[in-house]
């Protein structure tokens, strides 16, 4: 497990500032989630921290070290992995071979996989609850079995700070649920964004809130999801209430035109 | 890596890696069976045995104990027949390899040699040597080479976004690139007209009948050291499959990586199209085909996709040699006529055990 910190972040995509100043700190073994409007910045800042761009200012430090200054991105995906959506994946790559791509900055020059990269691919398949698809054809997959096969892709790497963008994408409500509940078990400390705020405060120690690139609040999930901010940042109507089954935050929505005389609905705010 | 795996129900899977030891096999023997093949047939028809005995004659010395081969038939196997039949095997590998790290590196199975427009801009010099005589002082392999090599550095500049090379913008700069210098060439052929015509159009179309040994060392020595580097890259090109942001986070150097690959597959395209110039559809369906069988596991498909380029092209040209005596036909007019229905077969195939 290992800490993240990232200081002063900006990044420019062409002549756009995408992320502006943004610092944060994520303990070690815990659960940060990125919440924010679309175009926030929120992926941007995952991407600078695995490594598939370079800020314009700041610094990502990964266990007290920067990961584009002091790390080469071998060094750097050693550490920090991602689970991202993939662009095409191969016609006809079983479960296993998918899984062990993410073995890539522990090979060797010539690329051959040892037993003990055998074993951290079963061992990771078998953590997801995965170990009986691995010969299964990738592509074959449901939805939900193609998301934990990812997540052990990205396990298999070994890395101590998890990025994932968006992991519950394209899942029904139970592989939502499962897919988190993994996630949260492992012992590496994770930075996750994800689009549903009730998701997001059930699942995290931590929250983000990004808007117009810009970190804009931040803490424990009860105190920052406020009926305030919701209005503010999402432009929504909220109620915050408390989940009967878990006792966690527990948020309900109403687009603002629903109730354009009542700004004062956060009745029951906590 | 685990050879086969016993599923739930106790039966035996080949993975994949099993299967590219099998198909390895079977490709290796192909290519020995095909050579044999395609030097004993022709116009004048000579025993395998004997096309054995001269080609032991001159690499094992004349230490046999057999009666030395007949002159004639020492000259059309060892001068003519041999280097054409290594000259295929080269050029269909360095086809497959070609198309096999371009089809990776710009994400997208129709990409062939060819996308990045390098054989227009190589055909565009070769045919103004051919019309126009000697372009400073350049024989025709040479201007292919040199104009492969430019029109590489100019789609790689119109290519690229913020320094690193975009795809999309490389596949688009490559098709535009590719239009234009095929206007040139059809205008340096409309100008020339005659007899010198054909040559052009069967230059164009690729041809191995210039192969000689002369000739033959550059473009191996390129093909071989081309893919024994990507074979180094392997790994890294199975990740860049799964797109850049995947590749980035598994330590990749993505932007450095696509250049390097691409100037590697440019580079074993200008050598296969300045001795043998354009031959289509190999680079295309090679990789293809054996992905097909073996999935994408780059350490095997490379290997295996070269030696299914070669097979497939010293086939094609024993077809194209014998099968309209004594017209020869064109390698791409024999490479789409076999080549396209037999990879529609495979594709139908797709997914199914073998």
């Amino acid at each position: 497990m290992t800490s993240l910190e990232v200081r002063g972040l900006s990044v420019d995509i062409g002549r756009r500032t995408i992320v502006d100043d943004v610092s944060f700190a994520c303990a070690p073994g815990t659960v940060t989630g990125i919440v924010g409007p679309n175009g926030s910045g929120k992926s941007t800042v995952c991407r600078v921290v695995y490594r598939a761009l370079r800020p314009a200012a700041g610094s990502v430090l990964v266990g007290g070290r920067d990961v584009h200054r002091d790390l080469s991105a071998r060094q750097a995906a050693q550490r920090v992995s991602a689970m991202v959506q993939d662009g095409f994946l191969a016609v006809d790559a079983r479960v296993h071979e998918a899984v062990m791509v993410g073995r890539t900055p522990h090979f060797g020059p010539l690329g051959r996989a040892s037993h003990h990269d055998n074993d951290v691919v079963a061992d990771a398949l078998d953590r997801v609850g995965a170990g009986h698809l691995r010969t299964r054809l990738f592509t074959a997959l449901s939805g939900g079995e193609k998301q934990r096969v990812l997540l052990a892709r990205a396990m298999a790497q070994q890395a101590d700070l998890l990025v994932l963008d968006e992991p519950t994408n394209h899942l029904d409500i139970a592989g939502q649920l499962e897919l988190l509940d993994l996630v949260t078990h492992l012992p590496v400390t994770v930075v996750t964004v994800l689009h549903d705020l009730n998701l997001a405060a059930a699942a995290c120690d931590h929250l983000l809130v990004m808007a117009g690139g810009r970190l804009v609040a931040q803490g424990a999930p009860a105190e920052v999801l406020t009926t305030d901010l919701l209005r503010e940042v999402f432009e929504v109507h909220a109620h915050c209430g408390t989940n009967p089954l878990t006792g966690r935050a527990q948020l309900s929505f109403a687009p603002r035109s629903a109730c354009p005389t009542s700004p004062s609905i956060a009745l029951e705010s906590p | 890596m685990i050879d086969a795996v016993a599923t739930e129900s106790g039966a035996v899977v080949p993975t994949p890696r099993s299967r590219a030891r099998v198909l390895g096999l079977v490709l290796l023997a192909l290519v020995l069976l095909s050579a044999v093949l395609a030097t004993s047939a022709g116009a004048v028809r000579i025993a395998p045995s004997q096309v054995l005995a001269v080609v032991w004659s001159h690499v094992g010395g004349l230490r046999s104990g057999g009666p030395a081969p007949h002159p004639i038939h020492d000259q059309i196997v060892w001068s003519v027949r041999v280097p054409r039949v290594l000259l295929a095997l080269i050029a269909g590998a360095g086809l497959a390899v070609a198309g096999t790290v371009l089809q990776a590196v710009v994400g997208n199975p129709l990409a062939d040699p060819y996308v990045l427009g390098v054989s227009a801009g190589a055909s565009a010099a070769a045919v103004a040597v051919f019309t126009l005589g000697a372009v400073g002082g350049l024989g025709v392999s040479a201007a292919a080479f040199a104009g492969a090599l430019v029109t590489l550095v100019l789609v790689l500049l119109l290519g690229q976004r913020d320094g690193r090379v975009d795809p999309v913008r490389l596949l688009l700069a490559g098709v535009a690139l590719g239009y234009l210098f095929q206007a040139v060439t059809s205008y340096l052929q409309l100008r020339q007209g005659g007899a010198q015509l054909q040559a052009v159009l069967f230059w164009l179309l690729g041809t191995l009948s210039g192969a000689q040994w002369s000739s033959l060392a550059l473009p191996a020595l390129i093909v071989i050291a081309s893919t024994a580097w990507l074979l180094l890259k392997a790994r890294a090109l199975n990740a860049l499959v799964l797109g850049d942001e995947v590749a980035a986070s598994l330590g990749l150097r993505v932007g450095a990586l696509r250049l390097q690959l691409l100037v590697v597959a440019a580079l074993l395209t200008a050598a296969v199209i300045a001795v043998a110039g354009g031959i289509g559809f190999v680079g295309l369906i090679a990789p293809h085909a054996v992905r097909l069988v073996i999935g994408t596991d780059h350490r095997a498909l490379l290997p295996l996709a070269a030696l299914t380029g070669g097979v497939f092209l010293i086939l094609a040209d024993l077809v194209g040699r014998t099968a309209a005596q004594p017209v020869e036909l064109p390698l791409t007019v024999v490479t789409a006529l076999v080549g396209v229905p037999f990879f529609l077969v495979l594709l139908r195939r797709q997914g199914r055990p073998l």
